[in-house]
């Protein structure tokens, strides 16, 4: 059952990936499509109001706009936290948010994070809530699929990389506000509540009184899972019933999240003009998603050993901090797939998923690859596979290749950055935090767990998650301005290191195939991009792992 | 295959190497390789732990700090060997060249007409000098006037005498070689220390060796793996004091040593240098390592048809009669008009002719003349003593030549001629007297072996392109006899230069080989151009390879070397990576086990100790340097195959091997470790 419920999701999901792939292809085609009909007026309007000139863009260029544009957005986001409370669209009157926090809140959900330090009913305005959280919802997963447009351009050999603003509009009109309209429609039928209405107060049968909390609730939740945010309406996020009242509206949730994520394999195959490289990147991506997926249904299916000693039935697997309306395979493949999306969204409590089934959702966000959160995650694995294309390239006797360009000095040091950054903003802190008091004053579980809990934490915010382990007393200046740079670094230092590499790339001539050429198209190339996602991205934490998850899971054997 | 300049290992090239990898711990020069710095640089801290067990706090075992420090410094020692090693087969080879590059006293002709005794080494470009039998040629130079033989086995390791005359092709000297016979007078045309002497030296020697792109781009990611693999490990510290699971500061270095890619960081530049030692032995100098590796990525080679497919002469292949002439008789009278002719087309009618039944006696002619070829006449021969004339020679001549002394032009000779020449090759008419008994089939013949390379150079997925200034009917008829996949006939100089443009353009690379001044815009436009040692002074400035043996196949070895060259680069880089799995099953458990029992269970090679772990990968580490020196230095075996196969097969050998190798290796020497009671 358990396991028919699971591929009938992957399977939908996989039926839905094609198509939507095909529709982005031509949704960001840099030539004039029958979509432009569709879209074009209203596009063409927003480009003569705010100024845009729609021409073809350097990669500096690109970069520039998507800096530009992120700055803009993080401005204004602070300000509207810290002044929130002199402005309209408080009943609540809820003050200013502190400083640092407001830095953590704006970078967290500039960065596509959505980690939240603060607590969501308290600590926002309404107008905080539309014109901060809401509107960077939309704006950020929007950059990540331009910038993953833009690498994929100069992969295949467009005429350009494109045009930042185009895309970024374009993301919004063709792609996030009408699946947000449907994901919204498609969760109210399943009971989300979508009003503006206040909170209810019902008489429960003891007698007393409940504030019930409602609000739009569905349609923050449709493009908090469609954009890879993962910021809940309520704090306990998709486990709230109303947030995800029924194992449809949590497979709808789960689909909307993984869907631009899944089909961006195969906008770069019809990039590519080859399906089957399409197909031998999400492949890859499928396979590695899938093992995770096993490990953690396994993990939590088979109970804890140190509850079931202690006289806890555990027949139903590690039911601890799940919702029993989702069960062990329901969350398993939520957490699987709120990580390798580098949502962030829960539908059950990580802190108290099983050592290994925690260390799966620990281990997709460090390899940051595994689908990825929208745009970026696709960058991220082909930035791989130009790393698997420089091994084993060599190995066939020529200047490694990809798609036809020849793979450099130039790249590998850009690469070289980016491969770099994620382990250092990840290990670095995390030591510093276990190290220093002011690290280690939040930690709740002290031992192997205390570990977990602070790499996570830091995992999460290099990899755009923005899910917590929770359990951590994370509002303070430490993890404020920590996680804060942590997720800045984690998102916009591969964004500009893979920008550039596209310039580089796109400027090449191609190199003809031919018999002597590395095939990236098949089974081989596939392993061996496995192989090094592995090797280069996982091995490199398998120490601290071993520290963290893999020792309380040895202990409590 | 041509002979090669082998240079055999003898001891004392081991001695030097082991002498020269103590002086490369010097850690100016050990910088430039950061891999094995990041080594050195532990050696360093082991080492102080070993005398000063307290020096970063907390007590540790100065024993095993020692034997981590003395493991590492023969890691070092290892990759400095390797590297030391590959030098010196260049030193040796430069020291015999430099033997050759004595101080000679040269004789230079001043403005005046006089002659002045002067050192070699002031001698300027633009100077004349003369240089007379017995003599070495002083410097690089032009011959202006006179023919020599010049004897060039100091270069070429060929001992027979080359011509060398002014004008042409073949006025190219070089200086250190030696005039045989005759007197040349010279233009030089390098100044001191930059002839091709001097630069063969220091390319040799490998003394200003740049890193080829490739090699830079390895360098990189092999640095930031490095670096990843320091974060890990510094931050690895302060993450399990938190757990109480103290690590002593040695095991974290080896644990550091055995994640960074030592073994492709200290096999690196052997590799490099061995690669461009290859092309050196095979007698082809090249000018830059980037020009070998470059040869590795070729698309498309370009060859001349003259001397490099076919033999450059026409041969005889097949005797054809016209009229009722029979054949015996064509064949006899062929034979007879070529006795007096000395060309390689003369004696392969007689060959021909002897193949197919003529008696010698038929080709004692006494009292008989030779009539040489002449340009006007088109035709050479013989004239017996009682008056028969015999003549063979173009179509035309002959039947001018008939008709004149009133013979009858046979009806069938116009078409068979004709068939001839269709079929690629070049008819010559026979007559004897004034009757026309048939005509000899030249043909330009293909060398052994060349089909087969071309198959071979197919299956690695280059193309050939035949260049040629023959019609396009003989061009086509060589082209599919050698199995080229293109040819261009009519060809003119400029021609391919064009050729070469137009497949750049398309983003292929190309190389070519030429000898001749026309050849040197094609040549530097070329992305591999192999220039012939014999070719003119032009034609090798231009070029970015020079062949000693001028053999233009050779071009074809060349891309196989430079393809081996960045096979071992990944092959190695592969391996090294893939080692890192199992080393991290040994060092893990053995790290944690003393804090977290449990950690026993993920040592799944059940070695005896947490220590005798830890040594037996840095063991690993350290020996499979040596252990691979060989593989390094010959390279990677290279058969020619289509890229997916060869990518399947270096993967199972070097990506599986690399996982497997070390879980075994290191199991081994953790038996032996505690067989010896060392742990």
């Amino acid at each position: 059952m358990d396991f028919l419920q699971i591929s009938l999701v992957l399977v939908v999901l996989l039926i839905l990936a094609i198509p939507m792939g095909r529709y982005l292809a031509l949704a960001f085609s840099l030539t004039t499509t029958r979509l432009d009909r569709v879209f074009g007026g209203v596009e063409n309007v927003i480009y003569k109001i705010s100024g845009i000139r729609v021409a073809d863009m350097t990669w500096k260029q690109y970069a520039a706009g998507v800096l530009m544009s992120n700055i803009a957005m993080v401005a204004i986001a602070y300000l509207l936290l810290r002044l929130q409370g002199f402005l309209p669209g408080n009943p609540n009157n809820i003050g200013a948010m502190e400083p640092l926090l407001s830095f953590n809140t704006a970078v967290s959900f500039l960065t596509n994070t959505n980690l939240q330090h603060y607590s969501g009913e308290s600590g926002l305005s309404y107008l905080s809530q539309m014109m901060v959280i809401i509107f960077l919802m939309f704006t950020t997963p929007a950059t990540g699929i331009a910038v993953a447009m833009a690498f994929m351009r100069g992969l295949t050999g467009q005429r350009s990389i494109g045009n930042f603003y185009v895309d970024l509009i374009r993301s919004h009109t063709r792609v996030l506000i009408p699946l947000a309209m449907i994901v919204t429609l498609l969760l109210v039928s399943q009971g989300v509540p979508q009003t503006m209405e206040p909170t209810a107060t019902a008489t429960t049968i003891s007698g007393t009184e409940q504030q019930i909390a409602r609000g739009p609730v569905a349609s923050l939740v449709s493009i908090k899972h469609l954009g890879t945010n993962g910021g809940g309406f309520f704090g306990v996020n998709s486990s709230h019933p109303f947030e995800n009242p029924t194992p449809l509206s949590n497979v709808i949730e789960i689909l909307s999240m993984f869907l631009i994520p899944a089909s961006l394999p195969f906008v770069f195959g019809f990039m590519a003009k080859s399906r089957k490289q399409g197909w031998v990147i999400f492949g890859a991506m499928g396979m590695m998603f899938l093992a995770f997926l096993i490990t953690a249904y396994t993990a939590e299916v088979n109970g804890n050993p140190a509850l079931e000693r202690a006289g806890l039935s555990q027949l139903m697997g590690s039911m601890e901090g799940k919702e029993v309306r989702f069960g062990i395979a329901q969350s398993a493949l939520f957490t699987a797939v709120t990580t390798a999306a580098t949502t962030g969204t829960v539908n059950n409590m990580h802190d108290t998923l099983t050592p290994l089934g925690g260390l799966v959702p620990l281990g997709e966000m460090m390899l940051n690859s595994v689908f990825g959160g929208d745009g970026v995650g696709t960058v991220n694995i082909l930035m791989y596979a130009i790393l698997a294309v420089f091994l084993a390239g060599l190995m066939v006797g020529r200047t490694p290749e990809f798609l036809g360009r020849k793979i450099e000095g130039r790249e590998m040091k850009l690469i070289a950055i980016a491969i770099l950054v994620h382990p250092l903003i990840i290990l670095a802190p995390t030591a510093i935090a276990l190290a220093t008091e002011m690290g280690t004053a939040g930690i709740s579980n002290p031992g192997f767990h205390g570990i977990s809990q602070v790499l996570y934490e830091f995992t999460s915010s290099a990899a755009n998650n923005g899910s917590g382990f929770e359990g951590l007393g994370d509002n303070t200046p430490f993890w404020n301005i920590s996680t804060g740079l942590v997720m800045l670094f984690g998102r916009y230092v591969s964004i500009i290191a893979m920008l550039a590499v596209a310039g580089s790339l796109i400027a090449k001539t191609p190199v003809p195939e031919t018999l002597g050429t590395l095939r990236t198209d098949n089974s081989v190339f596939l392993m061996i991009l496995i192989a090094t996602v592995v090797i280069v991205g996982a091995l490199t934490f398998l120490p601290v792992l071993a520290l963290g998850p893999i020792a309380e899971w040895l202990t409590i054997r | 295959m041509s002979r090669t300049r082998t240079v055999a290992l003898p001891k004392d090239l081991y001695q030097r190497a082991f002498v020269d990898s103590f002086k490369k711990l010097d850690p100016r020069v050990m910088m430039k390789n950061p891999v094995m710095f990041v080594v050195e640089v532990g050696f360093v801290i082991t080492l102080l732990l070993t005398f000063f067990p307290h020096l970063f706090g907390g007590a540790s075992d100065p024993f095993y700090n020692g034997v981590v420090s003395l493991i590492l410094f023969v890691t070092i020692l290892f990759a400095n060997f390797a590297e030391a090693l590959a030098e010196g087969r260049g030193k040796a080879q430069a020291e015999s060249l430099k033997k050759t590059k004595q101080d000679t006293k040269a004789r230079r002709l001043q403005k005046d007409g006089t002659i002045q005794m002067i050192s070699s080494t002031e001698l300027r470009k633009g100077d004349i000098v003369i240089v007379e039998t017995g003599e070495l040629i002083p410097s690089d130079g032009e011959i202006i006037e006179g023919v020599a033989s010049v004897d060039e086995s100091a270069i070429t390791g060929e001992s027979a005498p080359v011509i060398k005359e002014s004008g042409g092709d073949f006025s190219s000297v070089t200086g250190g070689t030696r005039v045989v016979s005759d007197r040349i007078r010279i233009r030089v045309t390098t100044d001191p220390g930059e002839s091709f002497l001097d630069r063969m030296i220091s390319l040799v020697e490998g003394a200003k060796r740049q890193k080829t792109p490739n090699e830079i781009a390895l360098n990189t990611l092999l640095v930031s793996l490095t670096l990843i693999f320091l974060i890990v490990c510094t931050t690895l510290l302060p993450i399990a004091t938190y757990v109480n699971a103290a690590i002593p500061i040695a095991t974290l270095i080896a644990l550091l040593v055995c994640l960074i890619p030592t073994t492709i960081g200290g096999l690196l530049s052997a590799i490099g240098i061995a690669g461009m030692d290859r092309v050196t032995q095979f007698n082809v100098i090249a000018m830059s390592g980037k020009a070998v590796e470059a040869s590795g990525d070729i698309n498309t080679i370009i060859l001349d048809k003259t001397g490099t497919i076919t033999h450059g002469n026409r041969m005889a292949a097949e005797f054809v009669t016209v009229g009722k002439t029979k054949q015996e008789d064509l064949n006899r009278a062929a034979a007879q008009s070529s006795v007096y002719d000395e060309t390689p087309e003369g004696r392969s009618v007689i060959e021909l002719a002897k193949k197919q039944g003529l008696a010698s006696s038929e080709l004692e002619l006494p009292h008989s003349e030779g009539v040489e070829f002449r340009a006007e006449t088109r035709m050479s021969g013989t004239n017996f003593a009682n008056g028969v004339q015999i003549r063979k020679g173009a179509v035309d001549a002959i039947k001018k030549h008939v008709s004149e002394q009133g013979g009858k032009i046979p009806s069938d000779l116009e078409e068979k001629a004709n068939r001839i020449a269709t079929a690629g090759g070049t008819p010559l008419a026979v007559a004897e007297g004034n009757s026309i008994l048939g005509l000899i089939y030249l043909k330009d013949t293909v060398k052994p072996g060349m089909r087969e390379r071309f198959e071979e150079l197919r299956r690695m997925g280059i193309r050939t392109v035949m260049c040629t200034g023959d019609n396009p009917l003989t061009a086509a008829t060589i082209a599919r006899e050698a199995g080229v996949d293109d040819f261009v006939a009519e060809a003119k100089p400029e021609d391919k230069i064009a050729l070469i443009r137009k497949e750049q353009a398309a983003g292929k690379l190309v190389a070519m080989t030429g000898d001749g001044t026309n050849d040197a815009p094609a040549l530097a436009q070329a992305d591999v151009g192999l220039a012939m040692n014999s070719g003119t002074v032009a034609a090798k400035e231009a070029a970015n390879m020079v062949d000693l043996d001028s053999d233009p196949t050779k071009i074809i070895e060349v891309v196989a070397i430079g393809k081996q060259l960045l096979m071992t680069h990944g092959a190695l880089t592969t391996f090294s990576i893939a080692n890192d799995v199992a080393k991290y099953f040994a060092i893990i458990p053995a790290m944690f086990m003393l804090a977290i029992p449990q950690m026993g269970a993920l040592n799944i090679m059940s070695l005896a100790t947490p220590q005798s772990a830890i040594l037996s990968a840095l063991i690993f580490n350290a020996i499979i340097i040596p252990i691979l020196i060989p593989l390094a230095m010959k390279g990677v075996k290279y058969t020619p195959m289509s890229a997916t196969k060869l990518l399947s097969r270096n993967l199972v050998i070097y990506g599986l091997g690399g996982i497997l190798v070390p879980f075994v290796g290191i199991k081994l020497i953790d038996l032996v470790l505690v067989a010896l009671n060392l742990v």
